[in-house]
């Protein structure tokens, strides 16, 4: 436990009553309470413990499987069972342990890096750790009850499909992992709108840590990334439990749609995990080398260079599919390129420890090991990108061992390096020296004895997902080598466990910023308090612990802003995204209960929809509307949020009395998310369209003029809904909150007569989704429309309901706004629709 | 100890290292010039890796840097080594793969070759065996003339071109030693090249998860020479091939 030592009486006196107030207000309640805490440093240790956990379980079904495969013809384990170990192994590891971990370590540390008192959405933090605990435990059950998914983790078609799978376990994966990808897509969100507006005044871009660069582009990247397993997900549960063909060749579907839709996620995935690594490594290694990081403007670029490319690259995972050449020829060329960025990296690293003085401790140790693994893993990637090498070791043990060189040395090792270095800011005591070496040492060459010689086995021969081989092929030293191997990493990860453990007893205390280093998370008190700073300081440097080494206690004794906690709120500044210039200050919500209540309800769904209770699920689904539409009533002027406008001449105005918020662009980045869910539609429709002699209607399914007809009700929708806007956010024409009503009114009423259009057009329609994929894709697009637009009409309403309640006005016009959006994308998404499902094939097959 | 490790996966029925057909032939190449330049590559980065932790500072540099301003002379210096290290080096790396890469590929698909005159065979896959199908060459639209299970002829010395399907899930057709591998997929035709000059017996595996009966879904390719392939014909009751 490290305090902020202040020389001075009286700045001690002012530092503990600040620091009592600052409690009342930001303290978790206690006992059961804890679990209605919303702060980003309870929720990030959250997600980073139960991350942890998962990871011990992924070990153990690896285990399982290395112990299978140490013999020939081995009967400790039958083909069945083998098949949901390496199936679960795979999505425990990718989906239960490395997203949500990095997520949680990034909700933890960003906040108290950009000197800013939480996130902005500490509700849809806490959200999406009840998402993905429920998630988790939901896929877990299926293990347990030897049901678990036993189609690999990427569940390519038909296999998954209800024909060759029929038990249950496939839709345990698709509900389960949607579930648990709602926690990741809404810490997207909540980290691209935190990091962008949400930062330490003066704090402009190129002040900003990099460890917060690659963790806006590892958000980003996610908003963009997730929504293609979503829809595929949806749509192969809509095909098992509904019989809607969008896969089926039958109906004119093609499998490889699938694998499209899942490698287009697939791939981001894999830099999703690895960029947080990359801010790690960027934080770490200035401090270590003892001079700040050579080329931080080449950084940032080969970053957000990296995310963008990250996206081109899905179909290298489908070399052996019979996509044509020159489609491979773009694949193999730009995921190559990768290797540009990844260079720029490294080179940057190697030149800041080059002309440093570099201190060696353990961090520095697994850095090392990062550089070794990683490097080796990313050079068989450029081999495998090579495609006529690919075409030899795709499926073979080879690739297992090139993913396992990435992701460990690319995620893992750097995640330890972070633990152990952020580790005294965690508990305020140092790691251990020995225990830790000998952790080290034993995953190191555990890891490299298991996975060096795989390489080998993959040129052997041996494919992916054999649950047993016999012998002869020369495979039985290699693959008994390679079990020991993992027994020894277990030995090791083991060994790190009890170091972390027994640390938090025996570890000597560590003083205020052990390592020296530069970055703000290092003002703070050891273990933090949950407000972090007690007052906001204004930023003027990259480095400003280096810079003003007395800057924590000038923090602390209260020499910054938002001293005053006399108003009893959360606060915190919103900023402008480039400059850091202050706009207003933001009142973050407190502890609450909406967040798990909210996923209670969710969960219930998910497991109605498991056991196919449909009626269940469609009041459970009703009762979950109406929990979320009353959280996003406990905003703005309701009495449970900031009530008082609280107007004062020397402070900034509360965000949601001006016409710019949070709200507004997490709202902005939820729909960047939503559409990249329907471009990927569009994808499969237009993929369809493409195919050699698509299977189409007889006639068709459509009234034409009905879906105009609804496409301008929906544009009048809209119209209304803008004027509404404009007139409440004009300060020359102030207007009577009866006159917005009207406007409002209008908006429902002309929405509501197209959302009746629109369900008369899908009933009256003569869609055959079960026997056509282009009619399942048709009926899904309807569907999805349906969604955006009755959302519009229900959330015009609850605004209505506000405007009578005088939450919202003339005056306050905020909620309008962060509203408007939603309408816009819903008409657009009308007239593409139209455009894109009606015109598009009517013009190009005709 | 790597030595032996070596020299005993030279002898390895479905070893990529052991090529007997062309393609195969192609691929092992490929990997020995790959494996060659990137260990290079590899050894040079760690060692710079480690020099660069161990080596002690500039000169007069004894403190710790923290405010340290780069001189310009120093910035350019970095900037080359970024520049170089990170965008020439990879660049021209990649290139130089392209330029052997994409020709070997190409030879590999067997472009240039006229596949219309090459014996067909078709090959559908199924939960968890393969069905081989030798079609009539004078009527392709005919039932075929020979249907065999688990196993394929061919002729050495001449190339062959395979028809890949599937009835049910995907699957994947691969004989390590002759070539590299192509999916059967339910709904499209795949084409994969085969040739090999080398008469014998070749294991071939299902190389794309298939369910439960996937680690026993197993074939083999036996090539005869020429005239024992006709033998084999005359003997299957398929005289008179192209």
């Amino acid at each position: 436990m490290a305090d902020i030592q202040q020389t001075d009486p009286a700045a001690e006196n002012r530092q503990q009553v600040l620091h009592q107030g600052l409690m009342a207000i930001w303290a978790n309640l206690p006992g059961w309470g804890g679990l209605s805490a919303v702060n980003h440093t309870t929720v990030g240790l959250r997600f980073m413990v139960t991350g942890a956990v998962f990871f011990v379980i992924g070990g153990v079904l690896a285990m399982l499987m290395r112990s299978q495969l140490a013999l020939p013809d081995n009967t400790l384990i039958d083909a069945d069972l083998y098949n949901q170990l390496f199936t679960m192994h795979g999505t425990v590891m990718m989906f239960l342990f490395a997203i949500p971990v990095l997520e949680g370590l990034a909700m933890y540390l960003v906040p108290k890096m950009l000197g800013a008192r939480d996130l902005l959405f500490p509700r849809i933090g806490a959200f999406g750790y009840y998402c993905y605990l429920f998630g988790g435990i939901i896929i877990m059950v299926s293990l347990f009850a030897d049901i678990a998914p036993s189609g690999g983790w990427f569940m390519y078609t038909p296999l998954s499909d209800a024909e060759f799978t029929p038990g249950r376990g496939p839709d345990f994966w698709l509900l389960g992992i949607t579930f648990v990808e709602i926690s990741a897509v809404s810490a997207g969100v909540e980290l691209t709108v935190s990091i962008l507006r949400g930062r330490a005044p003066g704090m402009t871009l190129k002040r900003m840590p990099i460890f917060c660069w690659a963790i806006l582009t590892m958000a980003l990247m996610i908003v963009f990334g997730f929504p293609p397993l979503i829809l595929a997900s949806i749509l192969l549960e809509l095909e098992r439990a509904a019989g809607m063909a969008f896969f089926k060749v039958s109906a004119g579907g093609d499998p490889l749609l699938w694998q499209h839709l899942f490698w287009l996620f697939g791939h981001p995935e894999v830099y999703i995990i690895y960029l947080p690594a990359v801010g790690i490594v960027s934080t770490l290694i200035p401090v270590f080398a003892r001079r700040p990081l050579v080329g931080y403007g080449w950084m940032v670029f080969s970053i957000v260079l990296m995310g963008f490319i990250s996206f081109a690259l899905w179909a290298h995972h489908m070399f052996t599919v019979g996509i044509p050449a020159a489609a491979q020829a773009f694949f193999s060329i730009a995921s190559m390129l990768v290797a540009v960025p990844t260079g720029i990296q490294i080179f940057c690293w190697l030149a800041t420890l080059w002309s440093g003085r570099v201190v060696f401790s353990l961090p520095m140790l697994w850095l090392t090991g990062f550089l070794v693994v990683f490097v080796c893993g990313g050079l068989t990637g450029v081999m495998l990108a090579l495609v006529p090498f690919n075409w030899q070791v795709h499926d073979t043990h080879f690739v297992v061992a090139h993913m396992h060189y990435v992701l460990v040395g690319g995620m893992f090792f750097p995640l330890i390096a972070g633990l152990y270095y952020w580790l005294p800011l965690f508990s305020g005591r140092m790691p251990s020296q020995r225990l830790g070496n000998w952790g080290f040492w034993l995953t190191f060459i555990g890891f490299n004895t298991t996975f060096l010689l795989m390489h080998l086995t993959g040129l052997l021969g041996m494919p992916r997902r054999i649950y047993t081989y016999e012998s002869g092929l020369g495979w039985e030293w290699l693959n008994l080598l390679s079990s020991i191997g993992g027994f020894i990493m277990a030995a090791g990860i083991a060994v790190i466990v009890l170091d972390i453990a027994l640390h938090f007893r025996l570890g000597r205390r560590a003083p205020q910023n052990p390592w020296q280093a530069d970055t703000l998370e290092w003002a703070l008190e050891t273990p933090p308090p949950p407000y972090n700073l007690i007052t906001i300081p204004s930023v003027d440097s990259r480095h400003p612990l280096w810079d003003k080494p007395a800057l924590p206690q000038e923090i602390a004794s209260g020499g910054h802003a938002l001293a005053d906690f006399s108003h009893g709120f959360r606060e915190t500044f919103y900023t402008s995204g480039v400059n850091a210039h202050v706009q207003s200050i933001v009142r973050v919500p407190g502890n609450s209960w909406v967040p798990l209540h909210c996923a209670l309800a969710l969960a219930a769904l998910c497991i109605s929809l498991l056991t196919r209770s449909y009626l269940v699920a469609i009041v459970i689904s009703v009762l979950s509307a109406a929990l979320l539409l009353r959280w996003s009533c406990l905003n703005g002027a309701h009495p449970t949020a900031s009530p008082d406008d609280d107007h004062h001449a020397d402070r900034p105005p509360l965000h949601s009395r001006t016409q710019d918020g949070p709200g507004l662009w997490g709202v902005n980045v939820t729909l960047m998310a939503d559409a990249t869910l329907y471009l990927c539609l569009l994808f499969g429709w237009v993929y369809f369209l493409a195919s050699p002699d698509p299977l189409l209607p007889a006639q068709m399914p459509l009234r034409t003029g009905l879906l105009w007809g609804l496409c301008v009700l929906m544009a009048l929708a809209w119209l209304s809904y803008q004027r509404v806007v404009r007139r409440a956010r004009s300060e020359l024409k102030p207007d009577t909150g009866a006159s917005l009503q009207m406007g409002l009114w209008l908006s429902c009423a002309l929405g509501t007569l197209h959302v009746l259009c629109l369900i008369w057009l899908i009933m009256d329609s003569t869609l055959q989704f079960r026997e056509l994929t282009h009619d399942a894709m048709v009926f899904f697009a309807l569907i999805y429309l349906l969604f955006h637009s009755v959302l519009a009409v229900l959330i015009t309403i609850l605004q209505i309901q506000r405007l009578r309640a005088g939450y919202v006005g003339a005056h306050r016009p905020y909620e309008l706004i962060v509203v408007s959006p939603w309408w816009g994308y819903t008409h657009l998404l009308a007239w593409s629709v139209l455009l894109m499902f009606v015109w598009l094939p009517a013009l190009w097959l005709s | 100890m790597i030595i032996p490790v070596l020299t005993t996966a030279c002898s390895r029925p479905l070893s990529i290292l052991d090529p007997a057909g062309v393609a195969a032939t192609e691929a092992a190449s490929i990997w020995w010039g790959l494996f060659a330049f990137f260990t290079l590559v590899f050894c040079g980065v760690v060692a710079a890796w480690i020099h660069a932790l161990r080596r002690p500072p500039d000169g007069h540099l004894s403190e710790p840097q923290l405010h340290r301003v780069d001189s310009p002379q120093t910035q350019r210096r970095h900037r080359a080594t970024i520049v170089g290290g990170g965008v020439l080096l990879p660049l021209i790396s990649i290139t130089t793969l392209l330029v052997l890469g994409i020709p070997a590929g190409n030879r590999m698909a067997g472009l240039g070759i006229d596949l219309d005159q090459a014996l067909q065979i078709e090959i559908t896959g199924h939960q968890w065996w393969w069905e081989v199908r030798y079609p009539d060459p004078a009527d392709p639209m005919a039932p075929p003339v020979l249907v065999l299970r688990d196993t394929l002829h061919i002729p050495a010395g001449t190339p062959v071109r395979l028809r890949l399907s599937s009835a049910d899930v995907i699957h994947s057709f691969w004989v390590p030693r002759l070539g590299q591998k192509l999916d059967m997929i339910p709904g499209h035709i795949n084409e994969l090249f085969l040739q090999t000059d080398e008469p014998g017996v070749y294991p071939g595996v299902c190389a794309e998860f298939c369910g439960l009966g996937h680690a026993h879904m197993k074939f083999s390719v036996h090539v005869h020479t020429p005239e024992d392939f006709v033998t084999w014909q005359n003997t299957a009751g398929i005289g008179g091939s192209n």
